[in-house]
């Protein structure tokens, strides 16, 4: 029993790295109707970034410029590298996507899947192949209710996600900015003609997007302190399924496929041998989508898509 | 001003006069005769001017490697390539004409099967050069086979399938399987069972094989995939690719994630161009037929497609499983081409390259996916010497290719041998 609490524990923490990344294909799709193949490795880039901002202010603090206590230097990190990640995103968009608007949808996603080689090649090319790792900023103490092992960075890393994506939905909901990506998600052809520009709509998306998949970045750099350039790609296309499978373009959506994406990985690997995780993984997904073609709470193509 | 543009239109229209008038058949004359200065000359011609040995793929290698042997490389593929099979198309553009023109009025057989001999002669010369040209070469067709049938199915369909890699994993297990497990003694399969002679005449029923194992996980995806339109299959197909190598790693009884070796070695360049050639006529024959067409109206309206007594999802399915046939067939060649397979190499990476073939070539072509294939695998190798940067050139020229062209460089256009070898005698009409 204790096993099974530690291993839903697990599962959170695993689930809410996807469904951070998940939600930035989400609202792409939603948006613009194309896949931004790109993002897992905007994930990559803002690891990255989050640990260069990270090392640079561990840095700081210890010539003396500055006495942070560590959990300020984490926050300070996430905020800045999310504001830096926006950028990635709108150069992604702007490149990659903004010429392709009216070309056949495939077109865009070869560009993103091109995007994403260059972002990966170059981060090799700049930093070399090894591994870096990510500064320990916060003391990790263990917790023990009743059997069950908890230690606060997990804690913090699935309250952290959850936060975020509260605050996206109440920004989708409530805000005019969040109005105007749901009308366009509605219909993109008519919703410019209301004095909306698709293009200015387009890029805060891809800017939010990336920004979630630096805070992703970081709290992944948190809990496993070992980055490479090719994490973009695992995590990646595993959290464009989870955001497929929550249902095209819905917010809640991608954030539940995302958690039961984490559960099934780390139950697999619990009953089975790891190497099967992949394999029953995507089967479930596949039986799933088999019986719901449209996801949790997507809509068939005929309606509309939500946000 | 004025008069510099002028001569420039006329010299471009005087090259193209020239060009206009040498039939294709003058060019492939002409190829085999440079190939064999290469292999008369070649190497004193390469140390020559200075080169350590001769240029493997026409001097990119070594002109990326040294750049101060540029000249020398440039000077090396002027005259063993361009100046010799120039000179003698030329020279021979009369006598071919008039070849070409005997032959165009014979069953079309014939003259297709003199123009592939040709060319089939000059690869042979060309890659016997060296074992690298040889692999290079072989590995090229393969990638032509890939391309096209993915085109089948992006191109002519319409569909978004990431699953190639899979179906190319299935094809070249498949066939591996059948070779190794019949015609090779091997710690995982025990003893030969049949006579080894006997394996490199069942070497095509293996890829076939291979072929039909690729074509029924298809149907597997399609069954569940076509019910519903739009990006379904693209989520489908990438789940599908996932599940393939992952299984493929936990069955021990193929190797598992260590991959099988041993496969014989079948897959020489004669074998390989002929699968190439049989691949090229049938999906060409395949995309020209009614089903083809219906594929062409599925893909165009689907509702109107099927107003039009299309049965768009049967059309759909046996596309589906007939790109993914040959996708299986090439997976097979590619596993008897290296003698060795493992699961690794069936992942994201040869999906973003098989589809970045298809889109730079152009969808809905089989010039295209010729053009696509050749050009980005034998840019690849020639990019070798750049090493990381290779992964950033060619992501770029895509990108380039993407927003300029969207839909590839050669796309919507019918591949018609008939126009490919006619004699050029006269100008040529506009139908």
């Amino acid at each position: 029993m204790t096993f099974l609490f530690q291993n839903i524990i697990n599962a959170l923490q695993w689930g809410s790295f996807y469904a951070l990344i998940a939600l930035g294909y989400s609202m792409v799709y939603s948006i613009l109707m194309l896949f931004n193949f790109a993002h897992g490795d905007i994930f990559m880039v803002g690891a990255y970034i989050g640990f260069g901002v990270a090392a640079g202010l561990v840095a700081l603090t210890a010539a003396g410029a500055f006495a942070l206590p560590g959990w300020l230097i984490l926050v300070l990190t996430i905020l800045i590298s999310m504001f830096l990640t926006s950028f990635v995103g709108m150069l992604v968009e702007r490149i990659g996507y903004r010429p392709l608007r009216d070309a056949p949808r495939a077109s865009a996603a070869i560009t993103g899947l091109m995007i994403g080689i260059i972002l990966e090649t170059g981060n090799l090319a700049i930093l070399g192949a090894r591994r870096i790792s990510f500064p320990s900023l916060i003391e990790s103490t263990t917790y023990n209710v009743g059997g069950v092992f908890v230690t606060s960075k997990k804690i913090m890393i699935v309250v952290v996600s959850l936060l975020f994506m509260a605050a996206l939905h109440q920004f989708v909901k409530r805000s005019k900015w969040g109005m105007a990506m749901r009308a366009m998600a509605f219909d993109y052809l008519v919703v410019p003609l209301m004095g909306v520009s698709i293009n200015t709509i387009a890029r805060m998306t891809f800017a939010i997007g990336s920004a979630l998949a630096a805070v992703a970045g970081i709290l992944f750099g948190v809990a496993y302190p070992v980055l490479d350039p090719y994490m973009g790609i695992v995590f990646g296309w595993k959290a464009f399924v989870a955001a497929i499978l929550g249902g095209r373009g819905s917010i809640m959506g991608a954030c539940l496929a995302g958690f039961l994406l984490g559960f099934i990985e780390i139950f697999v690997a619990m009953i089975f041998p790891s190497t099967l995780r992949d394999f029953i993984a995507y089967s479930i997904i596949l039986l799933i989508l088999v019986f719901r073609p449209h996801g949790f709470f997507g809509e068939a193509y005929s309606a509309r898509l939500r946000l | 001003m004025q008069e510099a543009a002028h001569k420039t239109t006329a010299f471009r229209r005087r090259i193209a006069d020239f060009l206009g008038k040498i039939p294709l058949l003058a060019w492939l004359a002409a190829a085999p005769l440079a190939v064999l200065l290469e292999h008369l000359i070649g190497y004193e011609l390469a140390t020559g001017v200075g080169l350590p040995k001769i240029p493997v793929l026409f001097g990119f290698v070594i002109m990326l490697k040294t750049p101060l042997l540029i000249p020398s490389a440039l000077l090396y593929v002027l005259l063993i390539y361009l100046i010799p099979v120039c000179l003698v198309a030329w020279v021979l553009a009369a006598p071919a004409n008039w070849l070409a023109g005997r032959l165009y009025r014979l069953p079309i057989i014939v003259p297709v099967l003199v123009h592939l001999a040709l060319l089939y002669l000059a690869l042979h010369l060309w890659a016997d050069i060296s074992a690298y040209r040889g692999l290079t070469l072989r590995l090229t067709l393969i990638a032509v086979m890939m391309t096209l049938s993915l085109n089948v199915i992006n191109g002519y369909m319409g569909e978004f399938s990431c699953s190639h890699p899979g179906f190319m994993a299935l094809g070249a297990y498949g066939a591996s399987v059948f070779s190794v497990f019949f015609f090779a003694s091997d710690k995982l399969f025990g003893e030969a069972l049949l006579p080894e002679i006997l394996g490199a005449f069942c070497f095509p029923i293996g890829l076939v094989f291979g072929g039909l194992i690729a074509s029924l996980g298809a149907l597997a995806i399609a069954i569940p995939s076509f019910r519903t339109r739009g990006d379904y299959l693209a989520i489908i197909s990438l789940a599908f690719m996932f599940i393939v190598k992952s299984a493929i790693e936990n069955l021990e009884f193929v190797g598992g994630p260590r991959g099988l070796s041993g496969q014989p070695n079948y897959a020489s360049l004669p074998v390989v161009f002929g699968v190439a050639v049989v691949c090229v006529w049938i999906i060409n024959n395949f995309v020209r037929s009614t089903l083809g067409k219906a594929l062409n109206a599925v893909r165009d309206d689907e509702t109107a497609a099927e107003a039009m007594t299309v049965n768009t999802r049967r059309t759909k399915i046996l596309a589906f499983m007939f790109g993914a046939f040959w996708a299986g067939v090439a997976g097979g060649l590619f596993a008897h081409v290296l003698r060795y397979v493992n699961p690794g190499t069936f992942g994201i990476q040869k999906l973003a390259e098989v589809l970045a073939m298809v889109y730079f070539g152009g969808l809905n072509s089989v010039y295209g996916s010729i053009l696509g294939g050749v050009s980005l695998s034998l840019l690849s190798e020639a990019l070798r010497p750049l090493e990381l940067f290779k992964w950033i050139i060619i992501p770029l020229l895509l990108i380039l290719v993407m927003i300029y062209r969207p839909t590839g460089l050669i796309a919507f256009k019918e591949f018609d041998v008939r126009a490919l070898i006619r004699p050029k005698t006269h100008p040529r009409k506009e139908v």
